[in-house]
């Protein structure tokens, strides 16, 4: 079924790449104008990378405390309730993520981080422009609250396999609870909770509707980002915003083509995601995933 | 031992116990700040959350009227109007993926589970299985465009359908295996022992008893694809016509949220609220069934994300 | 050491006027009948004060009282789920740690009750060792990091002071021989029994006053387990040492003192030698005798 996936956009993106050659990776250029036709995805490929690590930046650490207060703090009647919450926010969609950014949130960020940031620091060249709040930062911390239900609740699962006895262990000489999650934890949860990040990276890549909303749409050598405040584009958006109306073969062709690295910047992480888990669930005996 | 390793162990224990009392405090120190921390976090990601939670039923509240629920939506720009056809399309299109994605995946699922063992196909299917999991969505409707949409000549229910099993297969799939594993092979050996062949206890024994778990699995999926938008635009377009046959476009929820969500009018965004809380109501209520049950019936549901 | 003064008015004042009756007789002859011309007299290291445990709503410790002696062996022992684990749990507040587990009582350690409001349970566990049943060396660590684990988790920083300690710990879990070409080579690698002497590396390590080891060779064969219990009589001579055990023999070989214990009740505490040959009571003898357990 995954060779059917690959095959059909391989086929329907080769078209463009024959055109446009390695150009269409490096290319900036999107003109959809018959007779000047010329695709690009770089700007595209960066705005994707960028909103996602900056969706990673936020969305780990914040899982990870999450998993950490879930599995080693809380008391059951709070943990059990919080997880639940959790895991039913995991299956929101993402459309209605969207919505809350794009009417809600995105006022919050423009008031509360980005016109500060503008206001006193705009002598760095990451918040050197007038903010808006439809932007690849918008979209990288939107996308990160999307993630944090899906990485902190694979994480809670991998915290779960560590053997109490390692636990204990670390307890018996003395550690403190951080000494504990440092010398006898997190060493062993340490690939399962790389693969929870990647899936949650996985996911922020791929996400499209979302950002399509709120990342601001911007098309060409313009949608490269100078500032965290830029309006950017994705591959997954651009592909949202034009698909329907795209101009000629070509042009679908290019939109395919963008699917088609996306899908396999994806098949990479998530492969490399899985690989990770199920080693750390093989490593421990008689662990359940 | 001898005087003189008597005389170092005590040195020792003394200059151990020396650094531990000087490390203590900054050990607790730490250890609060970790504690602080991880505080925080839950309650950073709680607000947006909840945020989410209250403007969605709050702004959508607004928009709910029988017209609403059963109108067709009206000229851009026009207060009234419904989200109808975007109910119906989104029960239409979600049932058909289901009518194609479940059989498929319950199939895979009992393959992988009773008749492949553990050679490398198998294990290639599980594992390219769950790597589709993970794929973007966008990626399965470019394949529904250029294998439906394109041969068919036309964006239609089919093609939405076909792009939203591709997601539902590998999640059902995944879901039976693991229930029909944990599926004591004792029950399958007493199947054996009065001489019932393979199929036959497969069939009536062992899916019997997985069977619960199975539909879990199933409302799982279909409430994960009620919520996808992206495979839509390239496959069913959306319209604000009723269904008018399974060759033709039709509209959707999560894609009426997002037109309707693009555009200036207040009327639009307010309505765009109301389908953004049937949408939850819907997927939501499907999960907290599904849990429910699932812990009434003693097994844990993992969710598939 | 100063604190040997601050806990003999305690061992004294517990020892022979202990309220339950079987503690009152057995206190008084293991004090005062132990004692061999040769050596000094013995005292009480740790004692335990009418110590209650539960899980949840279920009692498993009723009302817990004993001395543990200094620089000796004490045995726990009795059938499964009678309460031995989480006896030997609570004495470094370990029970507590597990989700709905709580202890009441006193535990008096030189002349310092464990369970004060004002003491920190992190820092009793750094003067009171354990070993757990199965062996849990750190996966992920080498054999030297393992023992060094907690050195460096409590701030020791001179890695001359680390490596010689890390070293003569090693030596005194008599592993020292077998692996001193491979202290880098991860410690999972060893075999069970290493493993286990690994751990009681680890502890030593920290350079405890009492030692406990929860069933320390439950998850190993006889070889293995020989080794540890003559590792158990070499360390005694510096250490206080509880084992909890089920295995009657093993107590019989290592401890100075056993302690009966039955559905969360101590039976009967005394010198090793008179309870399994003099057993006040019926129920020890008849554990002791093989008759259950």
């Amino acid at each position: 079924m995954l060779i059917l996936v690959a095959f059909a956009v391989g086929e329907g993106a080769l078209p463009i790449f024959s055109h446009e050659g390695f150009q269409f990776i490096t290319g900036t250029d999107w003109n959809a104008v018959y007779g000047r036709e010329s695709f690009g995805a770089l700007p595209y490929i960066i705005g994707t990378l960028l909103s996602s690590a900056i969706a990673m930046a936020i969305g780990v650490p914040i899982s990870l405390g999450i998993a950490i207060f879930v599995t080693e703090m809380a008391p059951h009647r709070i943990s059990t309730p919080l997880s639940f919450v959790v895991e039913l926010l995991a299956a929101v969609p993402s459309i209605i993520y969207g919505l809350w950014a794009l009417f809600v949130f995105r006022f919050w960020i423009r008031d509360l981080i980005e016109r500060p940031l503008y206001e006193h620091l705009s002598w760095i060249p990451f918040f050197d422009k007038t903010p808006f709040g439809l932007d690849i930062f918008t979209a990288g911390i939107v996308l990160s609250i999307m993630i944090i239900p899906i990485i902190s609740s694979i994480t809670r699962e991998i915290l779960r396999v560590v053997p109490n006895s390692q636990r204990e262990a670390a307890y018996s000489l003395g550690a403190t609870r951080w000494g504990t999650l440092r010398t006898a934890v997190f060493p062993y949860a340490k690939s399962g909770i790389l693969g929870a990040s990647f899936l949650g990276l996985g996911r922020a890549i791929g996400e499209t509707i979302l950002v399509t909303m709120i990342i601001g749409n911007a098309i060409g050598p313009a949608a490269i980002p100078t500032t965290l405040f830029s309006q950017g584009q994705s591959l997954a958006s651009l592909i949202a915003n034009e698909f329907n109306e795209a101009a000629s073969d070509l042009h679908l062709s290019a939109l395919i083509g963008l699917g088609a690295i996306l899908l396999l910047l994806s098949m990479v992480i998530n492969i490399g995601a899985r690989l990770m888990v199920s080693r750390m669930v093989k490593a421990v005996p008689g662990g359940r995933e | 031992m001898s005087e003189n390793t008597g005389k170092k162990e005590r040195f020792h224990r003394r200059e151990v116990q020396r650094a531990m009392v000087k490390n203590a405090r900054k050990a607790k120190i730490i250890d609060k700040i970790v504690s602080i921390f991880a505080i925080a976090c839950v309650i950073l990601a709680v607000i947006p959350l909840t945020s989410i939670l209250i403007e969605v039923i709050k702004n959508g509240i607004a928009a709910f009227n029988w017209d609403f629920f059963t109108g067709r939506p009206s000229a851009i720009g026009r207060a009234g109007g419904g989200i109808g056809p975007a109910i119906q399309g989104t029960l239409i299109v979600v049932g058909l993926a289901t009518m194609i994605g479940a059989p498929i995946g319950i199939l895979t699922g009992i393959y992988l589970s009773e008749f492949a063992g553990n050679g490398p196909f198998p294990n290639g299917v599980r594992f390219f299985n769950e790597v589709m999991t993970g794929l973007p969505s966008v990626v399965m409707g470019i394949v529904g465009y250029i294998l439906i949409v394109l041969t068919l000549g036309s964006f239609s229910v089919w093609a939405g359908a076909f792009s939203l099993s591709l997601i539902m297969i590998p999640i059902v799939s995944r879901v039976t295996e693991e229930t029909i594993k944990i599926i004591p092979n004792s029950i399958r050996e007493a199947g054996h022992a009065l001489g019932i062949p393979k199929w036959k206890i497969t069939l009536f024994i062992t899916f019997k008893s997985a069977i619960s778990g199975v539909l879990t699995g199933v409302v799982l999926s279909i409430a994960r694809i009620a919520g996808e938008t992206a495979p839509l635009i390239m496959t069913i377009l959306g319209t604000s016509l009723f269904f008018t046959g399974f060759n033709s476009p039709v509209d959707a929820l999560p894609l009426r949220i997002w037109r309707l969500s693009s555009q200036p009018y207040e009327s639009a965004q307010t309505q765009a609220w109301g389908a953004a809380l049937f949408l939850i109501m819907l997927v939501l209520v499907l999960s907290v069934a599904l849990r429910l049950l699932a812990q009434r019936r003693g097994f844990a549901v993992k969710a598939e994300i | 050491m100063p604190a040997k003064e601050i806990s003999k008015p305690i061992s004294e004042a517990t020892g022979p006027t202990g309220e339950s009756s079987p503690l009152k007789e057995i206190s008084v002859s293991t004090v005062e009948t132990t004692k061999r011309i040769d050596e000094p007299p013995r005292r009480s290291k740790v004692s335990i004060k009418g110590i209650n445990a539960w899980f949840g709503s279920k009692q498993a410790l009723k009302n817990i009282s004993l001395e543990i002696e200094e620089n000796a062996a004490t045995a726990f022992m009795g059938p499964s789920g009678c309460g031995k684990t989480t006896l030997i749990r609570c004495l470094n507040r370990m029970h507590e740690m597990t989700p709905g587990a709580k202890a009441k009582g006193q535990v008096i350690l030189d002349g310092i009750d464990i369970y004060d409001k004002s003491i920190d349970p992190v820092i009793i566990k750094r003067r009171i060792g354990m070993v757990f049943q199965k062996p849990n060396p750190f996966p992920t660590m080498s054999i030297f990091d393992n023992v060094a684990a907690g050195l460096k988790l409590n701030g020791v920083k001179d890695k001359k002071l680390i490596k010689e300690i890390v070293e003569e710990s090693l030596e005194g879990a008599g592993l020292w021989e077998e692996v001193k070409n491979e202290l880098d080579k991860p410690g999972m690698g060893l075999s069970g029994g290493q493993q286990q002497r690994l751990c009681i590396a680890r502890a030593l390590a920290m350079q405890p006053e009492v030692l406990l080891m929860d069933e320390p060779t439950s998850a190993l064969d006889p070889i293995a387990s020989s080794k540890i219990e003559e590792l158990v009589h070499q360390l005694k001579k510096h250490l206080t040492i509880i084992i909890v055990t089920h295995n009657m023999q093993q107590a019989a070989r290592v401890a100075d003192h056993a302690a009966f214990m039955y559905l969360g009740e101590m039976i009967e505490f005394g010198k090793t030698l008179q309870i399994f040959q003099y057993p006040k009571q019926e129920l020890t003898e008849k554990f002791v005798s093989g008759k259950f357990g």
